[in-house]
This record gives structure tokens, sequence and C-alpha cells, in this order.
């Protein structure tokens, strides 16, 4: 049994626009010690998936249904008290934002402490020194004069090491680092990946790492998932899904990577914009931006699969490459025609063949 | 359309994805009827947007009936006949109408003060229903209140109106120039701020003297800051926007900038500021009529009719004054739901935080 | 220390706008069409003889800017000539009714910010559920009934009908006796009606923008008990805003008490204001105005010190 399961997960939040459907039938699982990625455009329900698992969802959101099973007991059974053990104790969070991420007027010492002192009972000195070793651990300098100094006196890659610190200060299991990095520049970026990665080994935590840039998720993490309008479209350990994407999103995310130099835009080359999740495509979400779609596409959705055998996912259960793409269950009459090469073994310098439609009916 | 453009390639470290053809969605015909929806909220469509969510609002419709039925009620009392001296129509009566029970100005002195009564209804007499009672001169009350809307009401609107006249040019004035013109006028408001709402109008008073028009000007000279804020600070935001610089270099006058591109940017938080202003307008306008500041204690403005009866009201002839101050009170209430109905329409997702005072200071 | 800088540099920027009101407050009298000594005088026939000199003891024969530069220096020191009406010196007699005002202003902030808070909190915790309309629909009513009429109607019932309080306060035992505080209450109640509205609201609004932010999702995910989150974490930083907003409420109280006074006849600064307004006795009026703006001013000075001293991160 893994540590973390998540099984057919609903989360809804009921606005005056109409309903949203943030997630849809998601189902995943995180091994403990693992690294797991979601990765998805803005708005396809990453963040709302995190808080879920937190209970955090606020008005108007509720979880529908589903369960989030950690370490075997369904969070969604517990009561408030037993949640709150959990939080920041054994399942912690870390947020884009660092800076509105921390309280403005509280030291950030006091802010590590409170949790210290609250779930693992240390008096006010104890926690004190606990928090400066996790400032320290966190790479902070001279963190035992830093403890009380305020948010906005520190730097924006700083800040993000002190939210880390508060989310590993009582030593949980599970991290879940929702675009820790999206508001930091590269280098910074850079760094922050490295000390999670240190964390994750030191501590052997777990890793639920957020992000819209599949370029570091393949650098971080073991397996990933992929998730577009609130579905899980593609989940599998991450070589698999680098080397061997099985669904169009998923490419369009890949080939939309930016390269060192470029703008660290949001992704762009996909057409068009991910729906709102009210209002949803018919058939496969994705069809209006897919090129491969087809007149099939628009009337059945297609299942989340395993893409060698066509059957059924079972994400908790296995590792198997899985991809919710009618091209995987038979009923795309076209073919998935990219290719993924890796350079420098015999460089195919892409021939300038006929842009392969073939096959594709395209009317 | 070459092959090169539509095999799009991208690199990163030792991947490489090819045959990934976007091309192909942007050249294909749609192929559901499904589309992303397009919340275009800009402009007139903010304005209908905004209209249709103030249609739905129940709350915020009441209110605006109530304002309406008040405003008859009072245009409606009595007949109205313009004066000699008018360009047009002089000397001529324009409504006909007379819905109030009887003449305001009727007494009857040696009765006095009447309890409210419904003995009346169906009898009447020569001086009133006495629905709401008779004040010390034994007039009716009710046809007091009805008629002393045109004081109160037509302030209140008058007084916005030309807030509003003078606010929204020295603000785009003030936003729009900066520099010198800007301090000057935006000093001046941080002056009259300076001074609590109804204390400035008295000042005003002190120096003018008393009267409708003399009223009128000191509600002005307090009510148009709000508006020159609001411009200012809009213009402030918008004229760093891209479409500004852009119309600029087209060559835009400055005039045309401003009521183009800036004024409806700033309209929301102005309507919503106007409609809470009549409100508060009214009750300050009230309030100087109740401690003899406002017009003459023979007119039914409805703070003067409970100036005239305060000693009364204390002691027990509670009729005399609870019907005009309930008058005020339906009338800012109304316009306040109408104003929390806008500020709702134009930002249903906002939480109010700016015009929550409804302008009050 | 930096602090001190900041008070220091807010400071400075008070002194062009007390100036600033200090000249509004004296071109009131300048502004008036015809001669400033037709209101001393109110309209008698003089003989030119005793016009000079009367001429000469107002100043009203140096230039303009001399008047003001004497009016302004001895306004400094508390010298607002004297009451055309009484003769009495202007600062007596504002100095008597002061502190029946202070009272009853301090009174009526207390009233607001005892009920304005707990209220305001609850309402922006429960937001959007029937505590919270029902909130909205008290402020509005709040806001909406003139204090004149709230105050009328106080008095026929707590004086008139229960007899409760005597309906002329009982200004002959002075500001600091029993029978006057208690029955001080009233006017104070009756202010702060409105401005218990206003704060509630004000109060409301600054909490629910707490609660949307991140640190408030920070706080629950480190698992602390929510009594802890909305206590510690937003209840702080939204009672930190809503400081600013109390300079607010100092000109609401004093826009209130103008009115209530009158209602109540109470013994106050207000009601001496429109007194002399009618009789258009300018020392007094000009000095109770100037007295009003400098207040205001000061309010927001307090509450942006205030304010600074209370957000950490506010420190030039
Ligand atoms: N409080 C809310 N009320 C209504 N809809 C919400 C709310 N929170 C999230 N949503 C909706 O849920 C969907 C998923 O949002 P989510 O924040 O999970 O996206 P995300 O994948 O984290 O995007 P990003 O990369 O921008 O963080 C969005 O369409 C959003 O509109
Ligand atoms: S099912 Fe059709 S539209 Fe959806 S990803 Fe596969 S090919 Fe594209
Ligand atoms: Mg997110």
């Amino acid at each position: 049994m893994a540590m973390l399961e998540v099984e057919d997960l609903n989360v809804r939040f009921y606005t005056e626009d109409g309903v949203v459907k943030a997630t849809n039938d998601l189902s995943y699982r995180v091994e403990a010690g693992e690294r797991f990625g979601v990765v998805g455009e803005s708005g396809a329900g990453k963040s709302v998936t995190s808080l879920a698992l937190m209970r955090l969802i606020d008005e108007p959101g509720v979880i529908e249904s589903g369960e989030i099973r950690f370490k075997g007991r369904n969070l969604l059974e517990m009561d408030e008290k037993e949640m709150r053990e959990l939080r920041g104790n054994e399942i912690a969070m870390i947020f884009q934002d660092a800076e509105t991420a921390l309280n403005p007027s509280y030291t950030v010492g006091e802010q590590i402490s409170e949790a210290i002192r609250y779930h693992l009972g240390l008096d006010e000195a104890a926690a004190r020194e606990r928090a400066i070793e996790t400032l320290e651990s966190v790479g902070i300098p001279s963190a035992a004069q830093r403890y009380s100094d305020y948010p906005h006196e520190f730097s924006g890659g700083m800040q993000q090491r002190v939210v880390i610190a508060i989310a590993l200060s009582c030593d949980p299991d599970l991290i879940i680092a929702d675009e820790p990095t999206t508001a930091l520049d590269v280098t910074i970026e850079a760094q922050i990946l490295e000390l999670l990665e240190e964390i994750a080994t030191e501590f052997d935590t777990a890793i639920q790492l957020i992000t819209h840039d599949l370029g570091v998720v393949a650098e971080f993490c073991d397996r990933v998932m992929v998730m577009y309008a609130g579905h899980p479209v593609e989940m599998a350990p991450v070589e698999d899904v680098y080397y061997d994407p099985q669904h169009p999103y998923t490419v369009g995310l890949m080939s939309s990577i930016p390269r060192i130099g470029d703008d660290r835009d949001r992704l762009q080359t996909i057409p068009g914009r991910m729906p709102d999740l009210i209002e949803m495509p018919p058939g496969c979400n994705f069809h209006p931006r897919c090129p491969y779609a087809e007149e099939s596409c628009t009337r059945v959705e297609p299942p989340l699969v395993d893409v060698e055998t066509g059957e059924p996912a079972d994400p908790i259960n296995s590792d198997a490459q899985a991809a919710a793409c009618l091209a995987h269950t038979g009923e795309l009459s076209g073919e998935l025609d990219y290719e993924v090469t890796v350079r420098g073994e015999d460089d195919p310098a892409v021939p300038g063949d006929a842009p392969s439609s073939a096959g594709v009916s395209d009317r | 359309m070459s092959s090169e453009t539509s095999q799009r390639t991208t690199e990163r470290g030792r991947i490489r994805v090819s045959g990934f053809d976007v091309e192909r969605v942007e050249s294909r015909d749609p192929l559901s009827s499904w589309e992303p929806d397009l919340q275009s909220e800009a402009g007139r469509g903010r304005l209908e947007y905004a209209w249709q969510r103030f249609k739905r609002n129940r709350l915020a419709l009441f209110g605006a009936a109530t304002i309406v039925f008040m405003v008859l009620l009072a245009v409606f009392s009595r007949p109205i006949s313009l004066p000699n001296g008018f360009p047009v129509l002089a000397g001529q009566t324009v409504q006909p109408f007379s819905l109030a029970p009887a003449d305001p100005a009727n007494q009857d002195v040696l009765t006095g003060y009447r309890e409210p009564t419904l003995e009346n209804l169906f009898s009447g007499t020569a001086t009133g229903l006495y629905l709401f009672g008779a004040d010390w001169a034994g007039r009716d009350i009710l046809s007091r209140v009805m008629y002393g809307g045109r004081w109160s009401l037509s302030i209140g609107f008058i007084a916005v109106a030309m807030a509003l006249l003078v606010g929204i040019p020295l603000g785009s004035i003030a936003g729009y120039y900066g520099g010198k013109v800007d301090e000057i006028i935006m000093r001046l408001v941080d002056l009259l701020y300076a001074f609590p709402f109804i204390v400035l109008a008295i000042a005003v008073i002190a120096v003018l003297g008393r009267g409708y028009w003399e009223m009128i000007l000191a509600l002005v000279v307090v009510g148009w800051l709000p508006y020159a804020r609001i411009i200012r600070g809009e213009i402030l935001s918008v004229k760093e926007n891209e479409y500004v610089t852009a119309a600029k270099a087209l060559g835009s006058r400055d005039r045309s900038i401003i009521t183009r591109h800036i004024l409806p940017n700033a309209m929301a938080p102005v309507i919503v500021q106007a409609t809470l202003s009549i409100g508060t307008t009214v009750l300050v306008a009230a309030a100087l009529g109740f401690i003899g500041l406002g017009l003459s204690p023979a007119s039914a403005e409805w703070g003067v009719m409970l100036n005239v009866e305060q000693d009364a009201i204390a002691r027990g002839r509670w009729w005399a004054g609870l019907f005009p101050g309930l008058a005020i009170f339906v009338f800012v209430m109304a316009i306040n739901l109408v104003g929390d109905g806008v500020r709702d329409a134009f930002d249903p997702q906002g939480d109010q935080s700016d015009t929550d005072t409804g302008g009050l200071r | 220390m930096s602090l001190q800088r900041f008070v220091i540099k807010r400071a400075l920027i008070t002194i062009p706008l007390l100036l600033g009101i200090s000249l509004l407050t004296f071109g009131m009298v300048h502004a008036i069409p015809g001669d400033p000594i037709d209101f001393i005088t109110l309209f008698t026939e003089l003989d030119p003889e005793t016009e000079m000199e009367i001429r000469a003891e107002y100043g009203l024969d140096q230039p303009v800017y001399i008047q003001y530069i004497d009016w302004v220096t001895s306004a400094a020191t508390g010298d607002f000539g004297r009451s055309i009406i009484t003769r009495d010196p202007v600062i007596s007699e504002i100095m008597e009714r002061l502190p029946y005002t202070l009272v009853m202003g301090i009174m009526a902030f207390g009233v607001t910010l005892a009920t304005a808070i707990p209220t305001g909190v609850i309402a922006a915790y429960y937001r959007n559920t029937k505590i919270d309309q029902a909130s909205r629909v008290f402020a509005l009513l709040g806001i909406a009934i003139p204090n004149f009429l709230l105050g009328l109607l106080l008095l026929l019932v707590f004086a008139s009908w229960l007899d409760l309080f005597p309906i002329l306060p009982p200004t002959s035992q002075g500001i600091v006796s029993y029978d006057m505080l208690v029955y001080t209450l009233l006017p104070a109640i009756t202010i702060g009606t409105g401005s218990t509205a206003l704060l509630m609201r004000l109060m409301r609004s600054s909490m629910v923008e707490e609660l949307d932010k991140d640190y408030v999702r920070t706080a629950r995910a480190k698992g602390l008990p929510e009594r802890t989150v909305v206590q510690k974490h937003v209840l702080r930083n939204s009672l930190i805003s809503v400081v600013t907003v109390a300079a607010i409420q100092v000109a609401f109280i004093i826009s209130g008490s103008v009115v209530v006074e009158i209602v109540f006849s109470y013994p106050g600064i207000g009601r001496l204001l429109v007194n002399r307004v009618g009789n258009r006795d300018f020392p007094v009026i000009q000095a109770i105005v100037l007295l009003i703006g400098v207040a205001v001013i000061l309010a927001n000075f307090v509450a942006d010190v205030l304010y600074a001293y209370l957000d950490p991160r506010i420190r030039y």
C-alpha cells in the first residue's frame, strides 16, 4: 500500500456562473520517499488537487466524492481535529508565492515555531531552537539572528526558504510543493530545487511537486501525472513520459518547454487556451486544441488506459504508462505521428518530408 | 505554408519533439460547436452586463421602485405652476394632479396637534385626513411629508448632479495633466477633506446664509471631492496602460483620450459613489434643516419639520416627527439598496471595501 | 529610531495642511460679500469715529495678509478674540463646552469600538451566511436612520415614556457628575449607532480581505486550530488596517455631535457652533471650524503613526 492513495477524487466549486469541475475522477498514488510530479497549464486543477489533500478547499468548493487515503486512513472521513494533527505535521505544504504566504506581521521565527509548539508540544525555548535548526537546514545564513526578522526583510528566494522551513519544521512524511519556484528567477529556482532534492534525500520525505514546467519535472521527479482541465491525461514514470509521451497534450507541453535563455512566460505554443472548467468541450476535453483530433474525439471521452494493453489503467497499483487518448483505445483512425528523438544519438536532422497528416482525417 | 514552419521542432537538453503540428488546429474548421467563451466585459458590454445583473437583484429593484414612488408622490402631491417670469408657459399649470389630501399650508391652529387617525378616511375634512396626524398648527402631516419631498429629494439629486459636474472635470484635469495643476487641485481636496461633511457645509452656510440654493451650493462644495479623487486615481492607473499610449501615438487629442478610454473605466466607481451620495446628501440636508440652518421653518422640508417639532416629539407627540423622519430613513435606505445593487452589478466578486461607507464621513 | 523618523516626516506633512485650513477658516469671513465690519457691528449705523475704533480693534485697517498673520499667531496661542454676541473671549466660551463634547465623543467612540469590532469580525468570519446578511441589514439601518430622528426617539422612549432620563441634560452639575455622565450615554449611543454601522462594515471588509490572503492558508496548512488562525493571524492584521479608519470615525463623531447636541440640548461645541452660525458670530465660528479641522488632521496623523507602529512593514 502506497503512503498516499487518491481515488476518484471529484472537487467542485459551486459558483454563481456555474459548477466548476476542478478535478474529475482523479486517481494517483505517492509512495513513501517518492517524488511525484503534477504538471499542467494554469487552471488545470493542480492547486485544487493539493489543497484537497489537506482538506483546505475553501467555500464555495466541496470535495464531492472520492477517497484520499494517507497511510491507509481516509482523510475525508476524519474529523477536523484529526485532520489538524496531520496538517503541518505529517503532510506539509509549500506555496507558490512565498511573499504572500508569510504573515507580514509576525517574525519568521514565530511562524516556524508556532507549528513546532503546536504539533510537537515543545516549549518556547525548545521550539525556538528547533526552528533555528530548521532555518539553518534550509540554508539561511546566521539563522539565529534572522529568527526575529520579519518576512519583508528577506529576499524572495530567502522567503521561499522560510516557507520550506515551515513545511519541514515538524518533519513531515509528505510535502506538497505547489509551484515553489514559479515566482523566482532561474538561478534561485535551481537553488530551491536543489534544496528540495537534498531534503527529500536527507529526510526521506515524499514530495508532490506541482509545476507547469515539464523540464523541472524531468530533472526532479520519479513519476509524473499530467493534468488537463481537471482530468489526468497521462501518468507514468518520468523516463517514459519524457522519452515516449503518449498523450498529445504532454507532447504539446514538451514542445513548449522553454530553452535556456528563452522568456519564461507561461506555456504558449499549444494553440488556444484551456477551457474554463464550467463548460467543457464534449468528448475529449482537449480536442479543440489537439492536432490529432477527429470527429470521434468530440463524442467519446477517452478513459485513462494502459498504453500497452488498452485496458483501463490502475494508477494506484500499477506503474504502467497510462494515457487518456482515443489513440490507445483504438477509436482513433489516425496516428499520433509526432516523434521524440534523443539528440546526439543519431541526430535525425528532421527530414523535410511532407507534413505528415497522413491518415488523419483532417476535415 | 512551407513545411518548415508547420514542422515544429523544439529542443531541450537532448530531447527533440517533431511532428507536433499545431497549425492543423489553427487551419481546420472547429470539430464541435463548443467554443471558448469570450468574456468581453469592456466598454459597453460591461454596462450591459451590469444592467443584467442589477435587474436580477430584487432588493435593489425594490429600492429603485421605492425611490421612484417617493419622487412621484412629491411631484404629484400638489399642482405645479411655472413662475410668471418663466420663458415658456409662464404662469401655467404644468402638473395638474394633486395627490396630497390637503394643502400642506392649510392650518387649523385652534385644534393644533391631532393624533394619527383613520377616522377621517372616508369623511375627510377641509384640512386633511390626518392619517399621519396634524402638527402644532393643525396642518396635515401626510400632506406635508408628500409635499416636503420636493425639497428634500430635489436637493439630493441636484446637489449630486452638480457635484459630478465639478468633481469629474477637476479630477480629470488633475489626473491627466499632473504636475502643478494636479498638486493644486488635490491639495485643495485634501484640505476640504479635513473637515467633516456637515461641518464644512455649516461653514459655507455661515458665509452664504440660509436658503435653497445656498444649501445646494454648500453640499456641492463638499460633494465633489470623492469624484475628483476617484477619477484622478482611475486616470493615473489607466494612464500607464498601453492603449492610452497607443492612442497618444496615433495622435488622439487629449480630450478624446479622456472621454474614450479613461471615463468608461472610471464609470463604475463613480456611479456607485454618486448613487450612495444622493442618500448621504439628503441626510445631511435634512440634518442642516433640523439644526435650523437649512430651509425656512415654514417649509415642509423633512428635516425642518423635525426641527420645528423637536420638543413636541421628546414630550410624547411622536407623530409630529416620526413621519418626516421615516420619510428620510426610507429614502436613504432605498438609495443604499440601489447603491449596493449597482456596486454588486459592476463588481460581483468584489468585497465592497471602498464604498462600504456609502460616502459617509 | 526609524519610527521616529517616520513620525517626524509625517508631522512635516501636516504643517501645510494646518496652514491650509487656517487660511480657509480665515478666508471665510472675507468670502462674505460686503464689509466684515457690518457683521461685527450687526449692521448698526456707526459714526465714523467708532467705526475707526472697531476697525482698529479687529485689525481691519491692516492689509489682509497682516490680518491673517495676526489672526493665526494669536489663534496659535489660543486667542481667537471676543465673541460678537456675548463679548466674552472666544476661547473661554469654547473651553467651557469642550469637556462636554469630548466626554460625549469618547463615549461614542467607546460604544463604537465595543460593538463594531466584534460584530464586524463575526460577520466576516461567517460571510455570506445569514449572520452576515443580518449584520448588513443592521448596518444599512444604522446608516440610513437620521441621527436626529434616532436621538428624538431615544428621548421619547427613555425620557418621556420610561422616565429614566430627564428631557434636558442636568447641566448645572457639570460634566463630571454621575447624572451628567449617565445622561451623556443617550447622545453617545445616538452617535455611536451610525459610526458602529460604518465601522462594522469596514471591519468586515478588512477582515474578509485578510481571510482571503495566502498566509491564512499557510497558517491552516500548519495545522493550527481555526481559533488561532483567526485570532492570532487574521484579526491582528485586519485590526491594523482598521486603525486608519479610526480617523474617519473621529470625523464622523464630530459630525454627529453637531447634530446630536441640538437634539439633546447638550451644552457642547457643536451646539455652540450651530447657535453662532445663526447669529453670524464669526470669531466663534472660525475658532470652532479651525479646531475641528485641526482635530481631524491630528486624528489622521495619530492613525498613520499608529499604523506604522503596528505594521512592521512600514518603516521609512
Ligand atoms: N475558490 C474557487 N472558486 C471557484 N473556482 C475555483 C476556486 N479555486 C479554484 N477554482 C477553479 O478551479 C480550477 C483549477 O484551479 P487551480 O488553482 O487548481 O489551477 P492550477 O492548475 O493550480 O493553476 P495555476 O498554475 O494557475 O496555479 C480553475 O479553473 C479555477 O477557476
Ligand atoms: S482523444 Fe482525440 S482529441 Fe483527445 S488527445 Fe487523443 S487525439 Fe487528441
Ligand atoms: Mg495553482
